[in-house]
């Protein structure tokens, strides 16, 4: 399988998210500059998390406009699989590819610990190495993750079981007390109405690997990974090497 | 070049003693230009040429067989094996804090990120040791709001994880915040990049952000005590732009790595000036630049203000001829400004034009290495012998121990820092194997069996009461983090932060703090690869403690040796390493209950120190040991709940004493080179042996129970009973609700 990560300026999260893709889950990852305008045959593209262009203006503002993102929107029109993680899912809403908008976190801070999460949807392509109703431990690290839109949109997005993910104590209450950043019903993680593009807040990249304190976020490339071989299953691992952006360690 | 007629009123606005000017003039062999006494006064600034500082850093060691920089370029650099090396510095920004929290605090982070990535490392980890005044004065509040924020909003911008640090308060701190960062980073052995300007001829690059007004004389502000007056400096702070610095970066490693750059090094304090000449009087060059190339933000700027812009996020690097193209498309693909701006020379001297005529023209080395060296008077400090006097082990015991506990653990000094640390990313580059709140932090390197600890700390009451003392148990303290948490300690940084050198009683305490650390590094054979001296922290005459933090680096062998601070199993036996010996002298009890900062505290035995932690190294990495936490602040009581209440799930104590002393003093009482351990019954006979063997005392002093309470029974008296997660509550949300009430407070006020 051949994952993609763009590479926005000021994404943070690239080297993370290629590291889980490639070392631990052995695809073959590679990195997609902002600037290019096709995905090189990729599976699966994810939009990682960081500030792109600084957050300046408003989050994911400015990075929508990357050339990278015509061909995003046009994969993803045509079934490709794209991940938005934290600031990749403030890209996704700003590109019309996801709804709402995150607004700051309701205690005007930055916020950097795990939390709990409840799996609403565990039929998605990105979700069915979980267990319905399962409760998830994944870090969140944003200052702008409390999710909102109109009462309308909202209702829509309830009805059509759009919520993957929602914030929840260690049981699986969906309460306000396990609510970190103000987020509109919990809501931590959507799906859109094709069911091929997810945006989430937390960090599945920082609970891939036990070291790291969990891998409960594993499932989500694995199940990514699962899906892609059932749509294709005559897709083999590449033979060639990937080829990435050169950084230490890679 | 016409020199200008300087006035004594001139030079000494530029902070330069009439001395200093005669000197300026022999050097020149005529008189500066106001260019060229800009040039000087920010090179010869306390800040830059450490020349009150300097006498004595000499006394440092910077040997040992893993050093491989140490003092002299921008960060210090060691071994750390598998062809690796770790690049690591701490550096403050303190003035720049008082006067604006947030920029202060931000630019400073960038200012050691950029010290990190010059050498041609990624840096990895980030630590903030920050000290500030108590907060029910609004001013501190503010100023700890926005210190936190500025850290934070910089690093996690950028993506280099906050891994842990520490935060003191205390009254000597109201007006004089300290903030100092430690950056770590990692380079490949064979691929260091050094501040060097070598090959005449070859072109002198300009990267990054374009200079601005912002920032003139921030050198000369940091070298001066502070007034009333002292906010009207707010445009000597610079303003951060961490997304920036971000695209630099990653733009610098390419350049670097493609093998593109002969030299390299960041602009920070004294900016465009500092660069050019250290450049050059390192690699023995002259270095020659047109202040119409350099990128500016305005127009009109005057090569002065060019020249001693602290405009931030910009780099100056030499490359040769045939590179230079593959070198600005590497910068313009990011995005970014960069441009050549002039040459390297063989004359030796640092010569700037604008519009085709020379406005400075100076000797490298004297600028860069000249400045002159005080040694300046000392004095032992009239305080100490009232200070020390003071019989701490007679204050009256506390009259309610539930109660006792539960302000001393919520106390500013010893509760959790949580509301700190979450503000700060301390996970991104997924390397961060152990975070903030534990005694020392760990990161892996992705793809090696090696994993780096690294640990800031500093104890400024101690150092207050006895300098050499109190900087040997900042050494010995780092070390000891260090080895709880399963490491090796290899080397060290150090941030020198006190009151003005002019004043003979700071000299003392000054030299006599590189004493103490000289002795420690000896003997724990931790050399100190540089680090940063911060002098005039000083506010209406009223000075800091002195205050050296140490950043200890660290390497732990395997994933198995690490150690957690927290107990895990329920029926593991407590025990308490290291010398009987405590004391109330200056410990956060007297302050806290007595609020006095008084009597001599028990001072650390270097060769003891050593062999405890031989022993506890040993045990741990034996795997004999379930946790292993520092017994420092607060006393045995403090540290070994500190253990309990890190534990998830959830785990209570059974602490058992006998002690000839008053309970206080032997619960809160605090010593040197001591550790509470926890380990399993079937090991307690193995690590007592041990211990025997190797002379150290170890004690069994408790029980890790399931019942989440904490119980104490000391010479056979129950004294304290306790849930738990009565005292979790109070320890875990503490600076919250402080912060909280302040504000509160300030609220009301504002409406009477």
């Amino acid at each position: 399988m051949k994952t993609g990560v763009v590479v926005f300026p000021g994404s943070n999260c690239d080297h993370d998210t290629y590291h889980v893709l490639k070392h631990v889950l052995g695809t073959d990852a590679r990195f997609i500059w902002h600037g290019d305008a096709h995905l090189h045959d990729c599976d699966v593209i994810v939009l990682p998390g960081g500030f792109s262009y600084g957050d300046y203006l408003r989050t994911g503002a400015i990075a929508r406009f990357s050339p990278v993102m015509q061909a995003v929107k046009e994969f993803a029109r045509r079934g490709g699989f794209v991940l938005g993680i934290c600031n990749g899912f403030q890209i996704l809403q700003e590109a019309g590819l996801l709804p709402g908008a995150m607004l700051r976190n309701r205690g005007l801070k930055f916020i950097c610990r795990p939390v709990d999460l409840r799996a609403e949807r565990t039929d998605l392509a990105f979700t069915r190495a979980y267990e319905p109703g399962q409760v998830l431990r994944m870090p969140i690290a944003h200052n702008e993750g409390s999710f909102y839109v109109s009462p309308e949109e909202l209702n829509h997005l309830e009805r059509n079981g759009r919520v993957v993910l929602r914030y929840s104590s260690p049981s699986g209450e969906v309460c306000d007390a396990a609510n970190p950043n103000g987020s509109l019903n919990n809501i931590a993680a959507l799906i859109n109405e094709e069911g091929n593009v997810m945006g989430m807040m937390p960090h599945p990249e920082r609970a891939s690997e036990l070291c790291l304190g969990s891998e409960d976020g594993k499932g989500i490339f694995v199940s990514l990974l699962k899906a892609v071989e059932s749509k294709n299953p005559r897709i083999q691992e590449s033979k060639n090497g990937p080829r990435g952006l050169s950084f230490l360690n890679s | 070049m016409i020199p200008t007629d300087i006035s004594p009123e001139t030079i000494s606005q530029h902070g330069l003693t009439p001395e200093e000017y005669q000197r300026i003039c022999e050097i020149l062999g005529r008189q500066p230009t106001f260019t060229e006494l800009g040039i000087f006064s920010v090179m010869w600034s306390e800040h830059c040429s450490y020349k009150s500082s300097k006498i004595h850093l000499r006394r440092l060691p910077h040997q040992g067989p893993c050093v491989v920089q140490g003092p002299g370029e921008n960060a210090g650099v060691v071994d750390i094996g598998d062809g690796l090396v770790a690049v690591f510095k701490i550096e403050s920004h303190n003035h720049p804090s008082f006067i604006e929290p947030y920029q202060g605090a931000a630019t400073g982070v960038g200012g050691i990120i950029r010290d990190i990535f010059t050498m041609g490392a990624r840096p990895i980890a980030l630590m903030d040791a920050l000290h500030f005044g108590f907060i029910d004065d609004p001013k501190n509040r503010m100023i700890l709001e926005g210190v936190v924020a500025g850290v934070g909003g910089y690093g996690n911008c950028i993506g280099i994880p906050t891994v842990g640090g520490q935060t003191v308060f205390s009254r000597h701190y109201a007006n004089n915040p300290l903030v100092n960062v430690f950056c770590l980073g990692i380079a490949r052995r064979d691929q260091i990049f050094y501040g060097r300007a070598t090959g005449v001829g070859n072109p002198v690059i300009y990267v990054g952000a374009r200079t601005g007004r912002d920032g003139i004389h921030g050198a000369t502000m940091a070298s001066e005590e502070f007034d009333e007056r002292s906010e009207e400096k707010r445009p000597t702070v610079q303003v951060g732009d961490p997304f920036l610095e971000k695209l630099l970066l990653e733009a610098c490693l390419e350049a670097m790595h493609s093998g593109l750059v002969v030299g390299i090094q960041d602009m920070g304090a004294a900016g465009l000036t500092c660069s050019t000449c250290e450049m050059g009087s390192r690699a023995g060059t002259g270095v020659e630049i047109e202040l119409d190339r350099v990128p500016q933000r305005e127009a009109g700027m005057t090569a002065y203000e060019i020249m001693l812009s602290e405009s931030q996020e910009r780099m100056l690097l030499v490359t040769r001829e045939e590179n230079e193209p593959k070198v600005l498309e590497i910068f313009t693909r990011w995005g970014l400004d960069a441009a050549t701006i002039g040459r390297v020379t063989g004359d030796g001297m640092l010569r700037v034009l604008q519009s085709g005529t020379i406005v400075a023209e100076v000797p490298n080395r004297p600028l860069a290495d000249g400045a002159p060296v005080y040694n300046r008077p000392m004095k032992r400090p009239a305080y100490l012998d009232e200070a020390r006097a003071f019989g701490a082990d007679l204050v009256a015991p506390p009259r309610d121990w539930e109660q006792a506990v539960i302000r001393m653990m919520s106390s500013p000094n010893l509760c959790r820092k949580r509301w700190i640390w979450e503000q700060y990313d301390h996970m991104v580059r997924t390397n961060t194997l152990v975070g903030p709140g534990a005694d020392a932090s760990i990161l892996r390197l992705k793809g090696k069996e090696r994993r780096l600890a690294i640990s800031t700390d500093c104890n400024p009451r101690y150092c207050y009461l006895d300098p050499a003392a109190g900087a040997r148990a900042a050494v010995a303290e780092a070390c000891r983090n260090i080895v709880c948490s399963g490491g090796t300690p290899l080397a060290a940084t150090n941030c020198l932060n006190f009151a003005s050198p002019e004043n003979p009683e700071t000299m003392w305490q000054f030299s006599q703090t590189v004493d103490g650390i000289r002795e420690a590094c000896q003997a724990l054979g931790t050399p100190i690869t540089g680090g940063n001296v911060s002098f005039y922290n000083e506010t209406n005459g009223i000075g800091v403690y002195p205050t050296p933090v140490i950043g200890m680096v660290g390497i732990v062998e395997r994933e198995s040796h690490i150690t957690p601070a927290a107990f895990r199993e329920a029926g593991d036996v407590v025990l308490l390493l290291g010398p009987e010996e405590v004391s109330l002298a200056g410990s956060e009890y007297l302050e806290v209950f007595h609020n006095r900062v008084e009597g001599v505290p028990v001072p650390v035995r270097l060769e003891l120190e050593k062999r405890i932690e031989s022993f506890l190294g040993n045990a741990v990495r034996e795997g004999w040991v379930r946790s292993a936490h520092d017994c420092s602040e607060g006393g045995l009581l403090v540290t070994a709940l500190e253990s309990a209440l890190l534990a998830y799930p959830r785990l209570g104590i059974e602490l058992r004493i006998s002690s000839p002393l008053m309970p206080h003093q032997a619960l809160f009482g605090e010593g040197p080179s001591r550790v509470v351990l926890s380990a399993p019954e079937q090991n307690l006979q193995k690590l007592l042996d041990r211990a025997r063997e190797m002379g150290v005392l170890l004690r069994p002093c408790g029980r890790v129970t399931s019942l989440k309470e904490v119980r104490v029974v000391y010479n056979d008296a129950d004294i304290l009973s306790v849930q738990v997660a009565a005292i979790f509550e109070t320890w875990d949300r503490a600076l919250e609700s402080w912060l909280q009430a302040a504000r509160m407070n300030e609220t009301t006020d504002e409406h009477r």
